[in-house]
Formats: C-alpha cells, structure tokens, sequence
C-alpha cells in the first residue's frame, strides 16, 4: 500500500549513473540536447548513439522502465519517420507505395530525425530515472544560484517544490481516505455520464482542498516556530559535491565533442 | 532568571472577539515538568503559541529567561523554546527523517559537521537513529512524533512545549512518546511543558496548571490537583481511575493518609491500611 | 443484519513486487443487533476488514455476507449502493468529508444520492441533528465555521440520515477531549439500542470495548487473535500482552489486587463506588486471616 507510493519515474538503483552528482547529470544532459543538432554523418551518429545507450546500460535501469518513460513519445517518432518518408522528394526514387514514390532522402531524413528524437527522450528520461525529485531539486537551487543577486527568490522556489514532494503522498492517501467516505455515502466515481462524473468530483476537491489549506497554515507555523525565516543565514545538510566520477563523466563527454565535430561532415 | 514567566496576559484573536485569556500570571522553572489542562477553548494552546512568539499578548508580558517576547527577540528565544504540535503530519518538514531533524538547524545556521553530529544524537535520543532515511509516509504517527521530539532537541532548547502530541497518536505511540519524554527529562537538564487532555501524562508532571475560561483555575502538584477533585467536576475535568477509587474507598470507611497518582500507591496504602488495623 | 466472514483473505496489489496481504482466513460472525468491537494495532488489518462490511473492498478469497447480500471474488456485486445504504460507515475523523455550503444540504447529500424523496430527507435529517444533540439553528450555517467538535457531530448526521441498519464506526472519538469522547460513545450506545442497530466500533480503546461493547475480535497481523465477550477477553492479560495490547484499568488494576493484597474482586462490570466498597469490605475481613 504506502510502500508502492513511487514519486515520479525515479528507479533505486546504486549505478554509477545514479551516483553521479545532479548538476553534472543535467550539464551533460543539456550539453548533449545541443550536439545532437550538430551531428551530420553516419559516424557522429553512431558517436552519440553509444554515449546514450552506454549510458542507459551503465544505469542498470531494467530496460521495461525505460521504455516505459519512451512509451508516450514512440508515436511521435513513427509519426515524424513517416511525415519525412512522404512529404521528401528529393534523391532517387527508391521504390513505390500505394502508388507514392518513397524517395531516398525521405527515408534518410525521417531516419536522422527519428533517432535524434530517440536520443534527446532516452537521455533526459535517463535523469529522472537515475536521480531523486529531491536531488534535482537541489540541482537546480544550486544551478540557478546565480540568479539570487537579482533576486530571483530561488530558496523559496526549491523550498516549494520539496515542500510539495514531501506531501504527495500524505496528499495521495488523503484523496483516497476521502472518496472512499464518499462512496461510502452514495457517491459513484466510476459510471454515470459525463456530466455526473464531473459532479462526483466536487465531494472529493472540496474536503481536499480544505484540508490542504489547513495542513499547509500548520506547516507554515511549525516552520516558523522551528526559526525558519527565509533563505538568508541558512546553512545546509544536504551538500552536493563534485567528485571524481563527475571529471571523469566531463572528460568522457568532452571527448564525444570532440570526436563528434571530428567525425561530422 | 532561567524561567519563563506569564505576568498578567490577556489576549484575544481579534479586537471584537472574546479574550481567550485574562489576566494570565505563572512561572514555569528551566528544569521543572509542567502539565497543562483544561478543556478545549479553555486558552491551553493559546498560552503554547505565546510562549515562543508564535502570537503576541494585548496586555501584560511573556518573559522567557529574563528576555521579553517580542517580534526582534523571537529569533532567539525560538532557539530556547521549541516546540511540538499536535499533527504528526503537518510539522515533518523535509523529505527524509534526517533532513528534517535538519531543518531547524538550517535555520538557525549551525555548521554542517555540528549538524552531523547532532542529527546522531538527537535520533538516538529518541531511538530513531535506524530510521536516518525513511520518507515520512513509511512512518507511524508515534514515530513521526519522535522524529519532531529530535528535531527540537536538536537545536538544543532549555524549554520543550508538547501541544497535544500525543492526542492523534495510538496508545502504543503514545506509550512510545511517554517514554521519550521521560528519558529526555530524565537525562538532560531541561524543561517540559506538556498541554494534555492525558491524565496519565498529568500524574507524571511536577506541577500542574488547570485553565478554565481563559484563567489559570487551579496551580498545584499533581496529588494536590486530583485530591480536589469537586473543584475540578465543577469545570468538568476528570480525575484518573486510581483517584475516583480512592475517593469511594473514603466514602467506604477507609481513609487514605495521601492522595495516590497510581495503582501501585493505592495498594501501598491499602496495605498499610491493613497493617494498622 | 447479520454479518458473517467465511475464510476471507484480501490481498493488495497481488502479483506485484509490493503484493500485501492484509487479511488471512479470517472468519466471524456477527449476529443482528449486537454490539461489536473490532481491536487491534495499525497494520493489524482492521482497516482492511471495515472496508468490507460496505463492500469498498471485495475479498480476494471467501465470502462476505451481510444481511441478504454477498461478497465474493470475481462475483459482479451489482447492488453495492443498496448495501451502503444499509450500512453507514462514520470514517477516522469523518468531518474531513463535509463539503456542502449549508449543514443541512451536506447532512441531506447521502439520502439524496441514495434517492431518498425530499421530504423524508427534511424529516431524518432534523432527526439526526436531534440525534447528535446539535441545536437545529446550526442548518443553515456553513459546516466550516463550526467548531471541531460540532464538525464531527454533523458528519455523523450526514451517516445517520441514510437510515442504515448497521453502523460502521472507525475509532469515531479519535483527537476529541475526554469530556467530549464520553458523550460521542454514550450517543452512539444509545443509537444502537434505539434503533437496534448492529454496531461494529473500531477501536484502540479497551476502555471503550469494555464499557459499550457485547463482542469482541482482536485482529493481529491479519488473523482473528481472538474473540469473545470482553470479560472473558480480558481474564487472557497474558496473551494480550502478547501482542502488546492492554487490558483495560480496572482490570489490570483488579489483577494486581489479586497478587500484591491478595485480595479476589470479582469484576462484572460493576461501577467505582461498587467496586471500592467490595474492597474496602475485603480490606477489612483481611485482617481475619493474618
């Protein structure tokens, strides 16, 4: 019951992918969207095909969990194969299909862009497979550190999301408490008519939202009374540090770069 | 001057409202266990959020170890009053037990290696040290609480204010937490102030304050509270199962040379009782 | 209504790496108009089981019967809103499900769904505020500016007003104050002789299984512990203990009478005064025997 409460896509696991520090994990990742508008040749793909699915296989992520996270995005990558595989015309015509001629740059445009699409989906997905939502979280806080000189609140904005992180499953039990009480007063989630199914919302939403606010006015004076009081002043528990497992993921990375603009037409 | 002191406080939620408390003095000694009862609306949580400068009183003073509670003072006195609420679930701060014990630390700017450390002990404290990582939702409320207990601790405190913590809680959570306390008392040198509807809890405190109506009805230790036991019917108090025994025994003829707090006592004295005859 | 379990197991989540198993073969019965007390720890499977007796859960193995309708795995249970509204279930902290604007309109909202005529439901619905001793001006005020008692007391009117025949109650007092679980749990006893109803209280409270109930089954780890009426339950300290359950104070109090005075109180269920007087009687004749 509780213990299947999963937040996000997060698979525990101890793989070197997963120990790597979050703000390496998404530099890299940020960097590989980038190349991968670069690469022009058989070569540089391949190049980058093997830094992902490298990287997936180092993760040891079982690979129904990451086909899982692609599950969504195959029909666009079928789609964008197919809308190039039609609308192209350019280069020989290789064979007819239902009376459509199929030519070779469609089938080589379609297959370029389907891969990169591939690519940039299973490397991002990577992260949220490998990382915490509470690490990236921290990740981020510290990325966008910088940005506290113009005051851009970024304490609070982590705090929040941890915040929320922290009651989605005290929210999730909730939500279930409740329409359990009200099913249990007559109410039917489950068949009706649209319109009555709406309405069967409404005995559900209310409770929540109140309770949401009342948990939310408590916190808020837990929090001040154990001192909170803003960002300024505060020290830290929970501290990323760059090890050597991240140089060498930099270095790892820099060598596709540069193997990739060697490689590239 | 290590005491928190009430001298003469009213205060009321809002300016056309009834006061919730009037005219409120007491002292509450740096080492001492005090329970405080009463029904609810009787002013009981009112007088927890005052001590730490959750609100401020309309009139009179709160004085915590000579300082005044006022809004430039509560970041200090925060650090010597800490608190524990009723709802084991609105006060878990962070997403595992240890980055909660954290959490007031971080706040208060303590080094990251004191912080290690004190997570430690404040976790054993409390017997929680083999729950370091578990997410809030994996725990029962008694463990929950335990987890709040420690993270007061952790910024080491002179006052620890219990609002009600055991009230959501099952009796072996209760149980658990009872013994907590107990310990923390017992092994470093600080003050309790435990709002309760428990009487259990009540017998094990030295003093005792009874609100009703927003004034403090009666001050005593715990046998002198329960002996009078019409003054606390008026307001509708109870008295625990080894006082209403005692006094019907009384009614039966046999008079006991003091109050028992429990079972143990009765027996004791009925013994006696029975020797002397 | 009769309600009996007939080897029921209910398992969460089968076949998946977080399968659970809440209940294990546990069978009971509970005749019309008793009065039961269903004890037993967090994960001890009450939870489980309460949520069978309106048909939230149907078994993932044996039957449930309640009154004329059965649950069963893999049976089409067709008339589930005909049995919950013959069986009102008053939830942990039930004043988290008001809603409505009005008092009268959320106390009205599971007769409505039940499709009670209007009414009737004006009619039960002054019946269950009556029931719940709260005064009848409180109708028209919103739920939500009420206090945190009078807010429980108006949930278990909305439950009241469906008119069930057996009356479901999850540790219905939890977080009240003394004074205020006393008068929850006498209006609940009164209910049910009333109205003779079949009452199951969930409860940690021994106290509470003491003083209201007739029955009790203790739940450990998803088995039937043990059953019987509650004197008997509580002559068993030893295998209470067992499972880190108390026995309620009178009767732990009676036991060590016994061993340290030396002194038999027989307990019946006798009030205090009763009760010191038989000891203030024994303390006495004790002399005679020293």
């Amino acid at each position: 019951m509780n213990s299947s409460m999963v937040i996000g896509q997060y698979v525990p696991g101890d793989s070197v992918v997963h120990r790597i520090d979050p703000r390496a994990k998404i530099a890299v990742i940020f960097f590989f969207v980038i190349i991968v508008f670069f690469a022009n040749s058989v070569m540089s793909y391949g190049l980058l095909t093997l830094f992902a699915v490298a990287s997936a296989a180092s993760s040891k992520v079982p690979l129904p969990f990451i086909m899982k996270g692609l599950k969504p995005v195959w029909f666009l990558i079928i789609f964008t194969f197919l809308l190039h595989l039609f609308v192209t015309r350019q280069g020989e015509v290789l064979f007819s299909l239902f009376g459509w001629d199929i030519y070779e740059e469609g089938v080589i445009q379609g297959a370029v862009l389907s891969l990169r699409f591939f690519l940039l989906i299973l490397v991002t997905s990577l992260l949220t497979l490998t990382t915490t939502p509470i690490e990236i979280t921290d990740a981020i806080e510290e990325l966008l550190g910088p940005l506290k000189k113009v005051r851009f609140p970024v304490h609070e904005l982590a705090l929040m999301m941890s915040i929320s992180l922290r009651f989605i499953p005290t929210l999730m039990q909730e939500t279930e408490k409740i329409s359990k009480a009200q099913a249990s007063r007559g109410v039917d989630f489950r068949t009706g008519s649209f319109k009555d199914r709406i309405q069967a919302i409404v005995p559900l939403l209310v409770p929540l939202f109140v309770s949401a606010f009342k948990r939310a006015e408590e916190l808020a004076m837990a929090m001040e009374a154990r001192g909170y009081q803003g960002g300024e002043g505060r020290t830290k528990l929970r501290e990323l540090k760059l090890g050597k497992r991240d140089f060498i993921l930099f270095a790892v990375f820099l060598l596709l770069v540069v193997g990739l603009f060697v490689t590239r037409n | 001057m290590s005491h928190i002191e009430f001298r003469n406080v009213s205060f009321r939620y809002q300016e056309d409202s009834p006061w919730v408390l009037k005219n409120v003095s007491f002292t509450i000694g740096s080492d001492e266990w005090v329970a405080i009862i009463g029904h609810n609306g009787s002013g009981k949580s009112t007088i927890a959020k005052l001590m730490n400068g959750l609100l401020f009183p309309q009139e009179g003073e709160i004085l915590v170890d000579g300082e005044t509670v006022k809004p430039d003072t509560i970041w200090n006195i925060r650090k010597r009053v800490g608190m524990v609420f009723q709802n084991p679930d609105n006060q878990f701060v962070g997403t595992t037990v240890k980055d909660d014990v954290a959490f007031g630390m971080e706040n208060h700017g303590v080094p990251r290696e004191v912080m290690i450390e004190r997570i430690q002990t404040s976790l054993e404290a409390v017997k929680m040290q083999d729950y370091e990582k578990h997410e809030p939702h994996r725990l029962s409320g008694g463990q929950k609480q335990r987890v709040a207990i420690a993270s007061v601790l952790a910024v080491s405190p002179q006052y620890i204010i219990l609002d009600e913590a055991t009230a959501m809680l099952d009796p072996k959570g209760r149980k658990q937490i009872m013994r907590t306390i107990r310990d923390v008392q017992e092994e470093q040198n600080l003050a309790l102030i435990t709002i309760t509807h428990d009487l259990q809890e009540v017998t094990e405190a030295n003093r005792v304050l009874v609100m009703n109506e927003g004034e403090v009805w009666m001050e005593g230790g715990p046998r002198d509270i329960f002996s009078k036991k019409d003054q606390l019917k008026e307001i509708g108090l109870d008295t625990p199962f080894v006082s209403q025994l005692a006094e019907q025994l009384g009614h039966a003829g046999i008079k006991l040379s003091r109050e028992p707090l429990h079972h143990e006592e009765l027996l004791e004295e009925l013994w006696t009782f029975r020797s002397n005859m | 209504m009769d309600i009996s379990f007939e080897h029921v197991s209910y398992t969460y989540q089968p076949g998946s790496p977080f399968e659970y198993r809440a209940l294990h073969d546990v069978s009971f019965s509970i005749p019309s108009g008793s009065f039961v007390a269903i004890i037993g720890h967090t994960g001890s499977g009450k939870s489980t089981l309460l949520q069978h007796l309106n048909g939230l859960l149907v078994p993932t193995s044996g039957t449930v019967t309640i009154g004329d309708y059965r649950l069963k795995a893999d049976e089409k249970n067709k008339q589930l809103r005909k049995l919950r509204e013959k069986v009102g279930v008053v939830f942990q902290y039930p004043e988290h499900q008001l809603f409505e604007e009005t008092v009268a309109k959320d106390i009205a909202f599971g007769p409505e769904n039940f499709g009670v005529d209007a009414k009737e439901i004006d009619k039960r619905t002054k019946e269950a505020i009556r029931a719940t001793k709260l005064p009848e001006e409180l109708l028209e005020r919103s739920p939500f500016d009420l206090s945190g008692g009078q807010m429980r007391r108006v949930a278990i009117s909305g439950v009241l007003a469906m008119n069930p025949e057996v009356l479901v109650l999850d540790e219905p007092t939890a977080g009240l104050d003394p004074s205020g679980q006393r008068e929850i749990m006498d209006m609940f006893y009164d209910l049910h002789h009333e109205k003779q109803l079949t009452t199951v209280l969930v409860t940690h409270s021994m106290e509470d299984a003491l003083a209201y109930a007739d029955h009790i089954i203790i739940l450990n780890e998803g088995e039937v512990y043990m059953e019987g009426p509650p004197l008997d339950i509580f002559q068993h300290q030893d295998k209470l203990e067992k499972v880190q359950l108390d026995v309620p104070e009178v009767i732990e109090f009676v036991t060590k009478a016994k061993h340290k005075l030396g002194i038999e109180l027989d307990y019946t269920g006798q009030s205090v005064a009763e009760l010191a007087k038989d000891l203030a009687q024994k303390v006495r004749g004790g002399r005679d025997h020293e």
